[in-house]
């Protein structure tokens, strides 16, 4: 009895690690490059879609010969990193930086192997092999911000951050700058709900902003936001996504997205890589507006007025030239001030 | 002031509402002597399995119960294995709180084009709210009681839990079966059939702990909702000695300290902000330390049984 039980838990565990699925295509002898998904899976319709959908890109327009592995669990990072290895490729995708201990395993493993992770950088000991891809968050933060300070009404705006750290400091603070410029009537109540996962909180944070007034919640929270979103539906008040275009969690809600363009990022590594044959290496690549890294959501023409719009078109173009730079952290943030 | 003291209040009961269906499903099965830690596994299958069928039938009630029933199948995978089989019931425990994610991302991709999340209900497709548009918005008995129909139901729960558990005959069998397995089954009671009942009920209760996040708190099911509602709620059974009404009481004070941190956090510098998210926790433990110092399991708990 006691053995068959043992064969049953077996089968069970071995069932859950069978989720991992392959992809081949294209042509011989082009550059070869290949993506690990994190845990989402491919069809995430979040950042590890954008990233198969920017390699697809480069498969149609520059040639380079792509394949992708998800990953079911965070124990499949280094069996699939290994896969992609063993295959040839001249150059592997992490996406997302919860793959960071493992890819920096494997590229001191193998060191003539090229590697690229998305959301993290390794700081200066990192191997020569192996490059970050960092995104100018505070950009994207700073346009819907000065979004959210022309449409208010109550001039009053909320902040709903997952756990402090630089990485969210950036969105906070670009944000802070956006609403700044925009009305400096406005005031922004900021908090954190010190996870990233807690979306029961991030519902109550959010619920309690709308009660005291606010009329916009703007959310850097990965779960947490999609009970601040859920908050906004009840309250019906407008509410800001992150990372990716959210509208389609509530249509009538999300004004607009705090853009991240995994897929473009990955194309212009592509692209470089292409056109110049050399990887790029060691520590971070930090990519922003000029280059289509970061932005708002294609759909935020629905709630925000052209005109509103049209400014942000003229901010975004400020910010390319150097005529505007976007605070990143609270020190950035007071020169700013000082200086607008 | 006022409007403060209805917004934590109603975090508290907003919170509360998912562990308190978990933690009585957990003192159902811990009172028949089956230890349950697979319950953070049985949320997540009924929270996908609710969210799923209210989208695909637009009616979160039949959602709602289906959500129970996944977590009952899931109940009886850790029955057969810790009844039947006799296995270590921790270790079961740990292999169903791996099924649950693994089963529900597998059929998220399945119904849903390759995501792993299920698409959102619409707000009137949700549970009901009774109170809605009773109160003004957001004044403080709207705050309070314009809660979903789920938070309704699980106090009502909590009080026939506590009269089966006390006043029937199933109940006191099932708690015998929990205390001297060998003395019941000597007069009778058959054992193996309480236990599989008690632990299959408690799944059911588990799965609807997981609806209740994710057609009422939230409208959809996505990788990480879960996460950790299930332990919470173990130890809130725990903290109220194994018993409903306690059990009510423990996880009414761990929202009602989450809505104080939430509040907290609003009124104190962000320079704190780690502190006072703390409070939910520390308070348990200061409570549990200062308060419950006899807390006694059923003494057969995890044990095994001959046939």
């Amino acid at each position: 009895m006691k053995k068959n039980l043992f064969v049953f838990l077996i089968l069970f565990f071995v069932s859950t690690f069978a989720f991992a699925a392959g992809d081949q295509e294209g042509a011989e002898d082009a550059i070869k490059i290949a993506m690990v998904t994190d845990v989402g899976g491919v069809n995430d319709q979040s950042f590890n879609q954008s990233a198969w959908e920017g390699l697809q890109r480069a498969r149609d327009e520059l040639g380079v010969e792509i394949s992708y592995l998800e990953s079911a669990q965070d124990a499949d990072y280094i069996p699939n990193l290994q896969s992609l290895i063993d295959g040839g490729n001249d150059l592997v995708w992490g996406v997302g930086f919860k793959m960071a201990d493992a890819l920096l395993q494997m590229a001191k493993l193998y060191p003539d192997q090229h590697f690229a992770i998305i959301d993290f950088a390794y700081g200066p000991d990192a191997p020569s092999n192996v490059v970050g891809v960092l995104f100018k968050a505070e950009q994207a933060s700073f346009l819907v911000g000065y979004i959210a300070g022309k449409v208010t009404e109550t001039n009053t705006i909320g902040f709903v951050g997952g756990i402090e750290g630089a990485i969210i400091d950036a969105f906070e603070y670009g944000f802070l700058a956006g609403v700044y410029i925009a009305n400096r009537d406005a005031t922004v109540l900021s908090q954190y709900a010190d996870s990233f996962v807690d979306a029961a909180k991030g519902k109550s944070i959010a619920t309690q902003m709308y009660v005291q007034g606010a009329d916009i919640v703007f959310h850097a929270a990965g779960s947490v936001g999609n009970g601040v979103i859920e908050a906004a539906r009840e309250q019906d008040r407008w509410v800001i996504g992150v990372d990716r275009d959210q509208n389609d969690l509530a249509p009538d809600n999300v004004l607009t997205s705090a853009m991240k363009e995994v897929g473009d990022a990955m194309y212009k590594v592509a692209k470089d890589l292409k056109e110049t044959g050399e990887f790029p290496s060691g520590g971070a690549l930090i990519l922003g507006l000029s280059d289509g890294a970061v932005g708002i959501a294609p759909t935020s023409n629905v709630h925000v007025p052209a005109d509103i719009l049209s400014e942000i078109e003229e901010m975004s173009q400020r910010i390319v030239s150097g005529e505007i730079a976007v605070p990143y952290n609270l020190e950035t943030f007071e020169t700013f001030k000082s200086e607008n | 002031m006022l409007i403060d003291i209805g917004f934590i209040l109603g975090t508290m009961f907003m919170y509360a509402t998912p562990l308190l269906y978990t933690a009585l499903g957990g003192a159902i099965s811990e009172n028949s002597g089956v230890v349950n830690i697979g319950l953070e596994g049985m949320m997540t299958i009924g929270a996908f399995s609710a969210a799923t069928t209210s989208y695909f039938l637009q009616n979160p009630w039949i959602g709602f119960i289906f959500g129970g029933f996944a977590g009952a199948l899931l109940g009886l995978v850790h029955a057969v294995a810790c009844v039947s089989y006799r296995a270590d019931n921790v270790v079961s425990g740990i292999a169903i709180n791996f099924l649950g994610p693994g089963i529900a991302l597998f059929l998220a991709r399945h119904f849903f084009g390759g995501t792993t999340h299920t698409k959102i209900l619409d707000l009137d497709k949700k549970m009901p709210r009774p109170f809605d548009g009773v109160f003004e918005q957001n004044s403080f008995f709207d705050l309070i009681l314009n809660q979903y129909a789920t938070m309704f139901i699980a106090l009502f729960l909590v009080f026939v839990v506590h009269f089966v558990f006390y006043y029937t005959r199933v109940g006191l069998r099932l708690r015998s079966v929990g205390e001297k397995p060998t003395a019941a089954r000597t007069v009778g009671i058959r054992v193996v059939l309480y236990r599989y009942g008690a632990v299959i009920v408690s799944g059911f209760f588990a799965g609807l702990g997981g609806s209740s996040l994710s057609i009422a708190i939230v409208s959809h099911f996505w990788h990480p909702l879960i996460s950790g509602q299930g332990f919470i709620a173990l130890a809130a059974m725990i903290f109220g000695k194994w018993k409903p009404i306690p059990t009510m009481f423990a996880c009414l004070m761990f929202g009602f300290s989450q809505g104080i941190a939430v509040f907290l956090g609003r009124v104190i510098p962000a320079t704190y902000t780690e502190l006072v998210s703390m409070i939910p926790y520390a308070l348990t433990l200061i409570v549990l330390v200062l308060f419950v110092r006899r807390s006694r399991a059923p003494s057969a708990l995890g044990g095994q049984v001959d046939e």
